[in-house]
């Protein structure tokens, strides 16, 4: 049987797995997915320690973390659309206009 | 009713300060002349409320309210009148109006905003004066004696266009407040000792101690006011001021620094009787100071060229004499002589102010003379003013004169009494050399020779038209002449001592508020050695006279023989002795060239400046440095968050 | 016990293959399925309302929304290096995807480490796991509340957000 332990290391891993996406992809939509990616490796460990503390509490925080998760996509997305209407590339190194 | 005393100058003041130079200036001068008038009246009434009381009760206090209570410490704003302060408020009061109503002729050439700016620093300095005298505290005074030293500074500079009247504030004020320093830590020193700053509190207080046998902290106190009472009343080392003083105009001379500010620091000693004689080595200091510095400023006088010089520097040397007083335990004598000397000191300014108006802002001696006949009024009670401070018998310099140098003698201190004889002879010798240069012979003055206007070189105040021959004081000027001189004359005969038949009736009223110790009794028994000095006083000043007329009347060249003989030491004494260079070179150009190259460059610029601009360069460095962080690139910041967790995480996984 | 093996490989590998995917598309699709992986995985841990919101809000709209997204920007195949501006002085690709690996590995190896360094016995995923809806909804309604009108309120900021930010320069209309 699954234990707790093995929840978390998939959840580890995942979560690994979306970090190297933010990171190495040079595709802003991409990007977005990827933090997707560690935003559900999170709910899993929230559920894991629910079911084994036997709480609501678990899936209660996982709820609010998939709302939270829809209102930064479609923010995030509408300032994806709004990046690629002024430079016509999802590159993120094409937007250094902060740059000192 | 004490406070109405201050209240009505400081009123006129407020009066002419505001809306004066719209007034006429009939108006304005009239306001402050009646301000000061109502005081005197006044003060009269006071004092004859206080002479109803018997004499060991003879003390009126009014608290007017209360100032500072912090812990155990008080000082509430109390007003005293009692024989010492009623001497001194009649003295402010009295020769302040006369001083007042002369100077609304002598300042009458002045525009009216002046005339009003003038009348109002007059006003106010009446005003602090007052509340010098009649202050029950140290603080009182304190506020009193700064005040006056703030007027003084105004008045002396009242011409501030003038470089050298505005330097001569300035030096006035700077000197002061060396001197206040000394004085402030005197009263801070007494109020760690008696944990009060009340007068008679202090006294009572220190009546149950034996007086100090050595320098102890007595001694130190009283040393320390007394370097307070050098500032204000112009004794070695803090003189300097005053013979440049005279740049102010010529009745501030006579109020300020003859008759009432300079007497402050005397006054000052005179009410802390008790204190004082409980520290006798100050006391010695403060005769001996008092001593070196008349016969200094004596010496001085001699030589000097401009008629005001003349009288500062005797101004100096009086006091010294009433400092001598104080110094041998004389008290009440040094009061007596801070009474006469205001009345013919006063008058001796304001005659001299008469002269130089009538000769348009002429104020050498050398270019004066045959003034006698021109200036009638002006001469013949210029002439009583000269008698009576030379100590001629009769007159009221004699007496007060005389009651120190006889205390000094009888107390012990010989040394001390040659040095003031021989001032004595010096003063006699001065004084008659300008009332003969400035009044006698031929006159030397284009105005009064060929009877031709001429141009002020000198006074700011502007040319006065001589249609034919000088005009003598105008009434109001004159006036007070006259009624100085009668009190130069009579004021003495309320001190007549017992020798001569008196009762000496000044000290017997003063003696409750000095309550010295047994220093100053013993002087009934001596009733003959008093004669005898009285008549070597006599003497001295005959001497003197005689000697002024030789040498100034009879025979000029002579004197310029003796000077061209001692062309050294006259050129010293010409040039005061040069202790103001000294104090430049020794004092003033080290504390400037210390603040200029050391403070300022070194320590300012380099260092604070430096400090500040440094910080601010360094957080200027540092944010050039950290903006490189800002890179742009999204990446770049998220590998740097992913980094920072996982360095994180590390530590506390190694933890 | 095999179901959870099976489910957690695909959901690795899917996750794998969404990074690895040039064409976004794909990425997307990848990324649905490993929710749908995730969602047995839900079930498995005996949270059935978690799973089933997990297909109808992930997958169900918030990729759909991907997708539009997408489509509508006629997203580009990852750019090349020669497609960059000039002087724009970035690292390779490769030192960049050396650098990324790197540190997933660290942060997986350091997860791993947190996982396996509490020494506990493990804890078996046993007992009764809270799967009835009622009983959710009335902690999420009562205990949670507060947190509860405030996601309304994030909500209604994403909304008025994303269209503020998306619409189009001329200012007028959507």
């Amino acid at each position: 049987m699954p234990t707790l332990d093995h929840y978390l290391l998939l959840s580890a891993i995942l979560f690994a797995i979306g970090t190297a996406g933010v990171f190495v992809r040079r595709n802003l939509i991409t990007i977005l997915l990827s933090i997707e990616i560690m935003l559900n490796a999170v709910n899993l460990t929230f559920v894991a320690f629910g079911r084994v503390l036997g709480s609501a509490d678990g899936q209660i925080i996982v709820f609010f973390v998939m709302t939270v998760a829809a209102a930064e996509a479609a923010v995030g997305l509408a300032i994806v659309i709004a990046l690629f209407r002024h430079r016509e590339s999802l590159n993120p190194d094409m937007y250094r206009m902060l740059k000192w | 009713m004490l406070l109405l005393i201050a209240l009505l100058p400081f009123l006129g003041f407020l009066v002419n300060a505001s809306v004066g130079r719209r007034l006429s200036k009939t108006l304005s001068g009239g306001i402050a002349c009646a301000a000061l008038i109502a005081s005197f009246v006044v003060a009269a009434v006071a004092v004859f409320r206080l002479l109803a009381l018997a004499p060991e009760e003879r003390v009126i206090e009014e608290r007017i309210f209360s100032w500072i209570t912090s812990g155990t410490f008080r000082a509430d704003f109390t007003l005293l009148l009692d024989p010492l302060s009623a001497v001194m408020i009649l003295v402010v009061t009295g020769i302040g109006s006369l001083i007042h109503v002369y100077s609304t002729a002598y300042m009458h050439e002045e525009t009216s905003p002046e005339y009003a700016r003038y009348f109002s620093y007059l006003n106010l300095f009446a005003a602090f004066m007052l509340l010098l005298v009649l202050g029950a505290n140290f603080l009182v005074m304190f506020v009193g004696w700064e005040g006056v030293g703030l007027c003084s500074y105004l008045l002396i500079g009242f011409w501030f266009q003038k470089k050298s009247a505005a330097d001569a504030g300035k030096k006035a004020f700077i000197v002061n407040r060396i001197g206040d320093f000394g004085f402030v830590l005197g009263v801070l020193l007494l109020w760690t000792a008696f944990g009060t700053i009340d007068f008679r509190a202090v006294a009572e207080s220190v009546a149950g101690y034996a007086p100090e046998e050595t320098f102890g902290r007595l001694s130190l106190i009283t040393l320390l006011l007394f370097v307070g009472a050098t500032g204000k009343s112009a004794q070695i080392p803090l003189y300097v001021w005053l013979p440049d003083a005279m740049e102010g105009p010529t009745p501030v001379s006579a109020l300020i620094h003859a008759a009432t500010m300079v007497t402050a620091g005397v006054y000052m000693i005179g009410r802390n009787a008790v204190l004082f004689s409980h520290a006798p080595e100050t006391l010695t200091i403060v005769a001996v100071i008092g001593a070196a510095t008349a016969l200094m400023a004596g010496t001085i006088g001699l030589v000097q060229n401009d008629i005001k010089r003349v009288l500062a520097y005797s101004t100096v040397s009086q006091l010294g004499y009433m400092f001598l007083a104080m110094g041998v335990g004389a008290f009440g004598a040094g009061i007596f002589h801070l009474y006469t000397h205001a009345f013919f000191k006063a008058l001796l300014f304001l005659g001299s102010g008469a002269v130089i108006h009538a000769l348009g802002g002429e104020q050498d001696l050398r270019r004066m003379g045959g003034l006698k006949s021109q200036l009638p009024i002006t001469y013949w009670t210029f002439l009583i003013g000269a008698l009576a401070i030379a100590g001629v018998p009769g007159l009221a310099g004699f007496f007060s004169k005389d009651e120190i140098l006889f205390r000094t003698f009888a107390n012990g201190h010989q040394v001390l009494w040659i040095v003031g004889i021989l001032t004595s002879l010096l003063t006699a010798l001065y004084m008659f050399r300008l009332v003969f240069l400035a009044f006698h012979g031929v006159p030397r003055h284009p105005a009064s020779a060929t009877q031709h206007p001429t141009d002020a070189t000198q006074h700011p105040a502007g040319a006065a038209e001589h249609p034919a021959g000088l005009h003598d004081a105008p009434p109001a000027m004159a006036l007070a002449l006259v009624v100085l001189a009668v009190g130069s004359i009579l004021a003495g005969y309320i001190g007549l001592p017992h020798a001569l038949g008196g009762s000496n009736r000044l000290e017997q009223f003063l003696a409750p508020s000095l309550e010295a110790h047994a220093a100053e009794g013993g002087h009934a028994a001596n009733e003959g050695l008093e004669l005898a000095l009285m008549g070597v006083s006599t003497l001295v000043a005959a001497a003197g006279i005689g000697l002024a007329v030789f040498f100034f009347l009879r025979n000029r060249a002579a004197a310029d023989q003796v000077a061209h003989r001692f062309a050294g030491v006259h050129r010293v004494l010409e040039n005061k002795y040069y202790v103001d260079e000294i104090y430049d070179a020794a004092i003033v150009q080290p504390i400037r060239i210390v603040s200029e190259e050391g403070l300022w460059k070194r320590l300012d610029v380099r260092v604070i400046d430096g400090a500040v601009n440094g910080v601010a360069e360094t957080v200027g460095g540092m944010g050039e440095l950290l903006r490189r962080l800002q890179t742009g690139s999204v990446r770049a910041y998220a590998a740097s968050v992913f980094v920072g967790v996982v360095c994180i995480l590390g530590y506390y996984l190694w933890r | 016990m095999i179901l959870f093996y099976l489910f957690a490989a695909v959901a690795v590998l899917a996750s794998l293959l969404v990074i690895a995917q040039r064409n976004p598309i794909y990425s997307v699709l990848f990324l649905i399925a490993s929710f749908g992986a995730l969602s047995g995985l839900y079930v498995l841990l005996e949270a059935p309302f978690v799973a089933v919101i997990q297909i109808i809000v992930y997958a169900g709209a918030i990729m759909v929304l991907f997708l539009f997204v997408v489509m509508l920007l006629n997203a580009p195949h990852e750019d090349t290096e020669e497609d960059l501006e000039r002087g724009v002085r970035l690292p390779s690709a490769g030192r960049v995807r050396v650098f990324g690996a790197l540190l997933a590995i660290a942060l997986v190896v350091e997860l791993i480490w947190v996982v396996l360094a509490s020494r506990r016995a493990p804890i078996a995923i046993a007992g009764e796991g809270v799967s009835s809806v009622r009983v959710i909804g009335r902690t999420l309604f009562t205990a949670y509340a507060f947190p509860f009108e405030v996601t309304s309120v994030l909500i209604l900021v994403a909304l008025v957000g994303s269209v503020v930010l998306a619409r189009s320069k001329s200012g007028d209309g959507v």
